[in-house]
């Protein structure tokens, strides 16, 4: 980015460079809101479709175009010509500005989305934090939504979403601040830099929490209860039509795509690669496609997650969150905590190796209490179906 | 001089909406409206601390007003009986009560804010933030760690007697 400020300084000899500093950031910033939630509603929808279906051994998407690339296009003209209807009774404003809220929640977190080397909105010093404290417009514009509706499904369902989606954020914040503790800073530039082995490889635990509460928050299958077909019809959107619901639609695919980049750069280590660097443009360029290529590989995952299981219950899923992630985020926060505190773990491969075993450990304690719980309410079910016999 | 008057432009907004905000909650004759009027207002109050490049606690306001406090009000209120009927009076018998504690606690902060001598922190405070948010974290686990133990303690004694209250009795 500051390349360009001084490729525009020297284009422009007269412009001061703060000037030059302001056009570059407005560009990107443009470009961010206007045109990348497009382009990545489109291709994700493609991608989405794609993939489901041939997990579920069909085709897919094969008439708009060669081999149906034009299918999202299609789609967004039938958006864009349906009728807008409000319900009768629907509270007007508030029914009005929740799509807009639900949109604007996301694009915020682009603001702090390293993309490439030396190409992010601002690096602010509180990255991750800003990045946690914005989804929280996301859940109010779904609030918003369920209740102006004026329709029971839709208010159902926006009760759901609360309980789902504050209960999915505390494993998802206890996840980030393991990392903050190992990188020892919350600024998205510090975390990358402090990622020489991806977090991933040095902290499983915390990534397989941060994963699964990720897909929670998105409202995506397996936790997609907030517009469970089969029990609430379409959930939150159900009187929602035209623009409007695609704005929701657009909401919920950057959002797919900002989480899975906030992930990447928490635990694959963002744009790094070889070659990759600030330096040149190719450099950038290079990280870009780093960055993008593990975006997509774990936009993948979530697919081939939606793909393979079954809806949860809305019991099992607080149970989950609850008893199982929490817990066991708190436990690994603990045990990181201790590794990186302990003296004879001065070099950094050693650290890696102790973050290792810590998680491991984590995992094996983890299983062996899942195993013992399941057992315990296993013997009391068969307890009382034989007390039933009797 | 350009961003002087930026600033007070937008110090004009954000006070509009924070005090707008305020009037709406007790003014709006539905609950819920007054629940989201709250939101606007704590939001103006978000914008106050990027005014003045406090990023942290921007973010930790937005995070625990908005993102938890306002939620948990809106969720009580779906939760509540008479949510659909769109009217509801503002006042009950205890009003008189309600404003004798306003004017007291408004004529408090009034006085505060008239005596105390603001201390305006030094450039090199402001220049870097981040020094500043190690700064609270340390100071917070130094000197001030007898009030965020209290504190805690506070919120863990707050959470066990909501899952007490909450609690199926046992049979």
């Amino acid at each position: 980015m500051d390349a360009i400020v001084l490729w525009l300084t020297s284009l422009f000899p007269q412009m001061a460079v703060p000037t030059a500093r302001l056009i570059v950031h407005i560009v990107y910033a443009a470009i961010l809101s206007f045109v990348a939630p497009v382009v990545l509603v489109v291709a994700f929808t493609y991608m989405e479709r794609k993939v489901i279906a041939r997990i579920q051994d069909r085709v897919g998407p094969n008439r708009a175009g060669p081999l149906g690339m034009l299918q999202g296009f299609a789609d967004a003209i039938k958006m864009l010509t349906k009728e807008d209807i409000t319900p009768a009774g629907a509270d007007r404003i508030v029914y009005n500005l929740a799509p807009g809220l639900a949109v604007i929640g996301v694009v915020l977190v682009f603001a702090v989305l390293p993309v490439a080397p030396g190409v992010i909105g601002t690096d602010l010093s509180i990255g991750i934090l800003y990045v946690v404290a914005v989804g929280g417009i996301g859940t109010m514009a779904v609030l918003m939504a369920g209740w102006s509706s004026n329709n029971k499904y839709a208010l159902l369902s926006a009760f759901r979403v609360v309980a789902q989606l504050v209960a999915y954020e505390i494993p998802m914040v206890i996840a980030i601040i393991i990392v903050v503790l190992t990188a020892g800073s919350m600024r998205m530039g510090d975390i990358i830099a402090a990622q020489n082995v991806p977090f991933l490889f040095t902290l499983p635990v915390a990534f397989f929490i941060f994963f699964v509460a990720n897909i929670a928050e998105i409202g995506r299958s397996p936790f997609d209860l907030l517009e469970a077909e089969s029990e609430i019809i379409a959930g939150f959107h159900v009187e929602y039509s035209g623009m409007k619901f695609a704005f929701f639609f657009i909401g919920e695919y950057m959002h797919l795509f900002v989480s899975a980049g906030i992930a990447t750069t928490l635990f694959l280590g963002g744009w790094r690669g070889p070659g990759a660097s600030e330096a040149s443009i190719l450099g950038a360029l290079l990280g870009f496609v780093y960055f993008l290529a593990k975006t997509v590989l774990l936009i993948f995952a979530m697919m081939w997650v939606r793909g393979t299981f079954p809806r949860f219950r809305i019991d099992h899923l607080l149970d989950f969150g609850w008893k199982f992630l929490v817990p066991v985020g708190l436990l690994t926060l603990v045990a990181v905590a201790l590794v990186l505190k302990l003296p004879f773990l001065s070099s950094p491969v050693l650290q890696w190796v102790g973050l290792l075993v810590a998680n491991v450990a984590v995992i094996v304690v983890a299983l062996a209490a899942v195993s013992l719980a399941a057992r315990r309410t296993r013997s009391v079910a068969l307890r009382s179906v034989a007390g039933a016999e009797r | 001089m350009p961003t002087n008057v930026v600033q007070i432009v937008v110090f004009a907004i954000l006070t509009l909406m924070t005090l707008g905000g305020g009037l709406g909650v007790v003014s709006s004759r539905n609950l819920f409206h007054g629940a989201l009027f709250l939101v606007l207002s704590f939001a103006g109050v978000v914008g106050y601390y990027v005014l003045l490049d406090a990023g942290f606690l921007a973010a930790v306001q937005l995070l625990i007003y908005i993102g938890a406090i306002a939620i948990l009000i809106l969720f009580a209120i779906m939760l509540s009986r008479g949510l659909m009927s769109q009217r509801q009076s503002q006042r009950n018998e205890q009003w008189w009560i309600a404003l004798l504690v306003v004017v007291l606690t408004f004529v408090v902060l009034a006085v505060v804010l008239w005596q105390v001598d603001w201390p305006v922190a030094s450039d090199q405070a402001l220049a870097s933030p981040s020094v500043a948010i190690s700064q609270l974290g340390q100071e917070l686990l130094g000197p001030y760690v007898i009030p965020f133990e209290v504190a805690s303690v506070l919120l863990l004694v707050a959470l066990v007697g909501a899952v007490i209250l909450a609690r199926e009795t046992e049979t």
